[in-house]
């Protein structure tokens, strides 16, 4: 493969943001043929160049150059005729719609009057589908298909134009093993075409499976390409995070109380089936799976927020029965909820508001909310976590990730759980405020909380855990102990293969 | 791909009942009435049922098309009224008395383009300034009904000319013209929304504005034309009311919006936008039109539709959330 | 990017956040100079004590409105409610006398609102539809409970039932008291009060709401038992007022005191806002309508005004919250 004549050229791209320099000389280039792994840390600015490559932010300096000449893509339309064609990570689909006027959105072919010109609508949109191996026709509604077959259509409609460049925004995050086979033969079949792909993906396995080359972006700034024959995870790595890093375990062999909570037999439909464990006080417990394994629905249903359809959940030894978050909080549970936007804050709210909100009828004189009760809370957990915000007015939308998780951390520490149950405690997190959110949780289980963590991150789940919980498709398939977890074995119980299939990593 | 059409065949019709339920609940109340009133199914009842149908139906048309958008149009009463209004009195202008009946043209023109510009003015300021479609079609209903006010100095006018209101109650051959009027219109805009680019990037606009931003649909000026239409049809909704009447009143088109919001989503368009087609908003007209006129005909009094159309919106919605439940997959939040 | 946002520069914020927070405020002010200036009569305190109490049905409903807009619901049935409440209770005062007849109105008015609750918090319908049937609905209660007749008050003289509506207290009209001490009242509640926070979490975020332990479906339920009870109040000071009531009387309230309560800066998706810019909202409605008469407009150029009013006053809130004034919709 030549790297002489590269389909697109960034040169020196900056992208500032108030107060914030998003990209800063970033250099990037895409050959024919080739697929180019894009990849940094969250906040590296991925996501950043990847609009500014989509024609959705326009650079504030540098330039971007395709085939040899300087372009401008002023809107997501320009760069889609330039050649440049983003497949979403969110899917950009419109549900109600067939998949044919979804592939040819915003170009479907005209007739007289302004109709739809349907026939060649769909004999163009056949060809593409026929070209991506789809078993879905273009006439079929975009709601009745399955994430993964929205993604070829998304696919599809990338084939539409001459593309040139196809970025895929961490494309498997929500595809089986299966669907992940189809969608790396597809990526492999643009690449014969001449397509130039670039594969932004946090799966090093999936990298080092597909890519020829791999850039690596920090803080803004590019960190150097590295040819993916010539290198390895571990320099990869590095050049992402500043340092090596370390999966040294943070777990010690602590003294473990008694049993804070147990479940035995606990199935939800099809979500999740016949599921036990027992977590003991002063133990992390850490659950692993993929996503759609059935992790986040247990977690739920002990919240009270989903109704087993059979099982016992045992709390201190007694068999409870959970309706609602408010009796699960009586219980003595916490969730520290997956998505912290969505179900963990109010957004607007003040940082102490947040914090106080599950005590607040506790903390009232008379019938009125008592600020200096509130500030006592807050000021309490906003040292003991070290929260950094310039004032507990500060509504939480203002505060990065990290302190905003530890808001909703600080949150249900207030109410002295006995279990903490901590879905994705690090989604979108800088690596600093990781390891001190990782620390934080292996601090609560020695000061005696029974903490369950729930991850899809491998080495979050072998660092903070004492033991491990490996899921797949809604059964627990083995519990580990420190001692005898190890990489493989884990990715070989959640993935639900046996040793001759596609071994990941 | 023949082969796909024929495997498909056998269940277009259940297919077409699932998306359409309305129509049998409109078949149900159809033959019900049949059945419960001699009056009903009669030729004459049935002229006076599909013109009472068609002055809301009208705006349902244009409504229909707005709410698919995603936007909603609050003001479509008092657009009525303001057509109506210009219509008739322009008519009565002195200036035209020398045209003879060609004075209804001048005057029928304002009105629809009252209802054109009206609606542009939503649109462009849905638009332009961002604020939601409820807040600003709020406003333009007390608005524009104060624009009514005004101009009429709350003042009723009377067609200054008979042919103005023999339109109203004329036929072409068997069929009430306003009902062959309304029936050109809705097949109009079936073809509108259904085959026309215009049609589906309204729903792409609907379903997913970023998809449909990024697909580069223009979805500012997409949204205007939706205003527009249904400004018009609200207009031509004044007009032929007006015809009806052979007059006008400032306070026409009252709660126009609510009925006309209520046939919509009774028709099975979705307030978030992205679903819904005008055969669903045709059955939701019918089903209120069968029912007013169904229950008249029995001497049910007035007040009791006013309850059980409450009562089937409130089901209506009731169901479509029994139906469109996700089972286990939902919280119980 | 949240990771960074911290760091904005405050300089052009303080004017923004300025205008957003207090800009319906300033308006306010501007536009009592305003009026003041092109009529002497306007800033007379009895022209300003008119223009209060004509406000005080509007502004009693809209303080109930205001909390359901807060936890991210609307109402639009409170306009056929206070047709109900009007009537029953004009209705019952001559049959069972004053005291009963507000009572049973009341609980009456309630029961509707609970009907509204149920539907919107406990099964979860959009509350749009759900109250947009429930308006169609209470207007044929009201048609079938009256017999379509209008109904009134045989002996207006006499019954201390006069007091809601014409009397006063303290030589203050007593419907400027009643909405005066409503208005305050729930402001303490949505403000200090547990209760009060749980409205505004629910409404900032219902799902976050529900994942913190409280109870959702109970708190939208009691927004509408409110809405409901500042109806009925309204309704008595109306009935009092006029003493008689039309069967539609209430028709078309419900937008004016969703006028209100946007206008004073509420947001329509819930959680931002309060009783007191409801009440500023209110009485700019009210002075304007008072203003633009004074000035000698016709009547109904008021609905003119409030339209380009409110589309402004909103606009410039949504643009001062995404910092820039025209939308960047292509």
């Amino acid at each position: 493969m030549s790297i002489s004549n590269p389909t697109l050229q960034l040169v020196g791209i900056v992208k500032t943001f108030p107060g914030v320099r998003a990209l800063d000389d970033v250099n990037f280039d895409v050959q024919p043929g080739e697929v180019h792994a894009l990849l940094g840390e969250n906040g590296a600015g991925k996501s950043t160049l990847m609009k500014v490559l989509a024609g959705m932010y326009q650079p504030d300096g540098g330039k971007i150059v395709i085939d040899g000449s300087p372009v401008v893509m002023r809107t997501p339309l320009e760069a889609k005729q330039s050649g440049v064609i983003l497949i979403h990570q969110e899917l950009s689909l419109a549900e109600e719609m067939t998949v044919a006027e979804n592939v040819f959105l915003g170009e479907l072919p005209k007739k007289r009057f302004g109709l739809v010109d349907w026939k060649t609508l769909h004999q163009r949109v056949y060809v593409i589908l026929n070209k991506l191996n789809c078993d879905f026709e273009p006439t079929t509604p975009v709601d009745s298909l399955s994430i993964a077959k929205k993604q070829m259509v998304e696919i599809a409609r990338a084939l539409t134009h001459d593309a040139k460049v196809v970025i895929f925004d961490e494309p498997t995050a929500s595809l089986t093993d299966q669907e992940k086979v189809v969608l790396f033969d597809v990526i492999r079949d643009l690449q014969a075409d001449g397509v130039g792909i670039v594969y932004i993906s946090h799966r090093m396995e999936e990298i080092f499976h597909l890519s020829n080359r791999i850039s690596v972006l920090r803080d803004g700034t590019y960190r150097g390409t590295l040819m993916t024959a010539e290198t390895n995870e571990d320099e990869v790595t590095q050049l992402m995070i500043g340092r090596s890093l370390s999966y040294e375990r943070l777990h010690e062999h602590v003294e473990t109380g008694d049993v804070a909570l147990s479940v035995e037999n606990l199935s939800c439909g099809k979500l999740y089936q016949d599921v036990s464990f027992e977590v003991r006080t002063g133990e992390v417990v850490g659950f692993y799976g993929l996503v759609g394994a059935g992790r986040t629905e247990i977690a739920e249903t002990l919240f009270g927020l989903r109704k087993p359809t059979s099982g016992q959940i045992h709390l201190q030894g007694k068999a409870v029965d959970i309706n609602s978050p408010v009796e699960a909080i009586q219980f003595g549970l916490s969730l520290v909820p997956e998505n912290r936007k969505e179900q963990g804050l109010v957004l607007a709210m003040s940082c102490r508001d947040n914090m106080t909100l599950p005590q607040i009828d506790a903390l009232t004189t008379g019938p009125f909310v008592s600020g200096t009760e509130e500030l006592k809370i807050y000021n309490t957990y906003h040292d003991q976590l070290e929260i950094k915000t310039p004032s507990w007015r500060q509504p939480v939308q203002n505060l990065s990730g990290g302190n905003q998780q530890k808001i909703v951390i600080g949150k249900w520490l207030g109410m002295h759980p006995k279990v903490l149950i901590v879905d994705e405690p690090t989604r979108g997190i800088d690596v600093g405020s990781k390891s001190e959110i990782h620390n934080l949780l292996r601090k609560l289980a020695k000061s005696g909380y029974a903490v369950v963590v729930i991850s899809s991150e491998m080495p979050e789940v072998l660092h903070v855990s004492d033991r491990i919980v490996a899921m797949y498709n809604g059964r627990v398939m083995r519990e580990f102990t420190s001692d005898e977890v190890t990489e493989d074995n884990l990715i070989q119980a959640i993935s639900g293969l046996s040793d001759n299939n596609l071994k990941v990593a | 791909m023949s082969d796909i059409a024929a495997q498909k065949k056998p269940n277009v019709a259940l297919n077409w009942i699932i998306r359409n339920p309305i129509w049998v609940f409109v078949a149900i109340i159809f033959i019900f009435f049949s059945f419960a009133s001699e009056y009903f199914f009669d030729a004459q009842n049935m002229k006076n049922l599909l013109v009472q149908t068609s002055t809301i139906g009208l705006i349902a048309l244009g409504m229909t098309l707005v709410m698919i958008n995603g936007n909603i149009d609050l003001s479509v009463g008092a657009t009525l009224a303001l057509a109506a209004s210009l219509a008739v009195s322009i008519m009565g202008w002195p200036m035209f008395d020398s045209w003879g009946n060609w004075q209804m043209l001048p005057a029928v023109a304002a009105g629809l383009l009252s209802g054109i510009v009206l609606g542009a003015v939503n649109g462009f300021i849905v638009w332009k300034t961002g604020v939601d479609a409820f807040i600003v079609t709020l406003g333009a209903m007390l608005g524009v009904r104060g624009l009514v006010f005004v101009y009429t100095e709350e003042q009723s006018f009377y067609a200054a000319n008979f042919a103005y209101s023999d339109f109203g109650s004329s036929s072409i051959g068997p069929v009430p013209t306003l009902a062959l009027l309304f029936i050109l219109c809705a097949v109009a805009a079936h073809i509108l929304l259904s085959r026309t680019v215009h049609g589906r990037n309204t729903y792409a606009v609907g379903g997913n504005r970023e998809a449909a931003v990024n697909a580069g649909i223009r979805v500012g000026p997409n949204m205007v034309i939706n205003f527009m239409i249904v400004g018009f049809f609200a207009a031509l909704a004044g007009i032929t009311l007006s015809t009806q009447m052979g007059a006008s009143t400032p306070n026409l088109g009252r709660d126009y919006e609510l009925w006309t919001i209520t046939a919509v989503v009774l028709g099975g368009t979705k307030l978030t936008g992205g679903a819904g087609n005008i055969i669903g908003t045709f059955g939701g007209v019918l089903a209120i039109g069968i029912l007013r006129n169904g229950m008249n005909l029995m001497q049910v009094p007035a007040f009791y539709v006013l309850v059980i159309l409450g009562v089937i919106l409130i089901a209506v919605l009731y169901l479509d959330k029994q139906l469109n439940r996700k089972g286990e997959e939902e919280l119980r939040l | 990017m949240a990771a960074i946002e911290v760091g904005k520069e405050p300089a052009s914020i303080d004017v923004k956040s300025l205008l957003a927070r207090q800009g319906i405020f300033i308006a306010f002010v501007l536009f009592m100079i305003g009026f003041g200036i092109f009529s002497d009569k306007f800033l007379s305190p009895e022209n300003l004590l008119t223009v209060l109490r004509q406000s005080a049905i509007i502004g009693v409903m809209a303080v109930g409105v205001t909390v359901v807009v807060l936890s991210g619901n609307l109402d639009l049935s409170v306009g056929s409610m206070l047709s109900f409440g009007t009537v029953m209770v004009v209705d019952l005062h001559d049959k069972l006398g004053a005291t009963p007849a507000i009572g049973i109105m009341l609980i009456a008015v309630l029961v509707l609102g609970a009907v509204n609750g149920f539907l919107i918090g406990f099964l979860k319908l959009n509350s749009l539809i759900v109250t947009l049937g429930m308006l169609s609905a209470i207007q044929g209660l009201t048609l079938i409970y009256s017999g379509g007749k209008n109904v009134d008050v045989a002996d207006q003289e006499t019954t201390w039932f006069a007091i809601f509506g014409r009397g006063d207290i303290l030589g203050v009209a007593t419907p400027i008291v009643i909405f005066a001490v409503l208005a305050v009242i729930m402001h303490i509640v949505m403000s200090r009060t547990p209760y009060g926070r749980r409205i505004y979490a629910v409404g900032g975020n219902a799902t976050a709401a529900v994942f913190s332990g409280i109870r959702r479906n109970r708190v939208v339920f009691s927004t509408y038992l409110i809405s409901a009870f500042c109806t009925g109040i309204a309704a008595i000071i109306l009935g009092s007022r006029v003493m008689g009531s039309q069967n539609n009387v209430g028709q078309g309230y419900e937008l004016l005191v969703l006028a209100g309560v946007i206008l004073g800066g509420t947001s329509l998706l819930g959680g931002s806002g309060n009783i007191l810019k409801t009440v500023l909202g209110v009485l700019i409605l009210g002075f304007i309508q008072n203003g633009l008469l004074l000035l000698g407009f016709p009547y109904f150029a008021q609905w003119i005004v409030t339209w380009v009013v409110i589309i402004l006053a909103v606009w410039l809130d949504v643009a001062a919250k995404r910092g820039r004034l025209l939308s960047p919709i292509a």
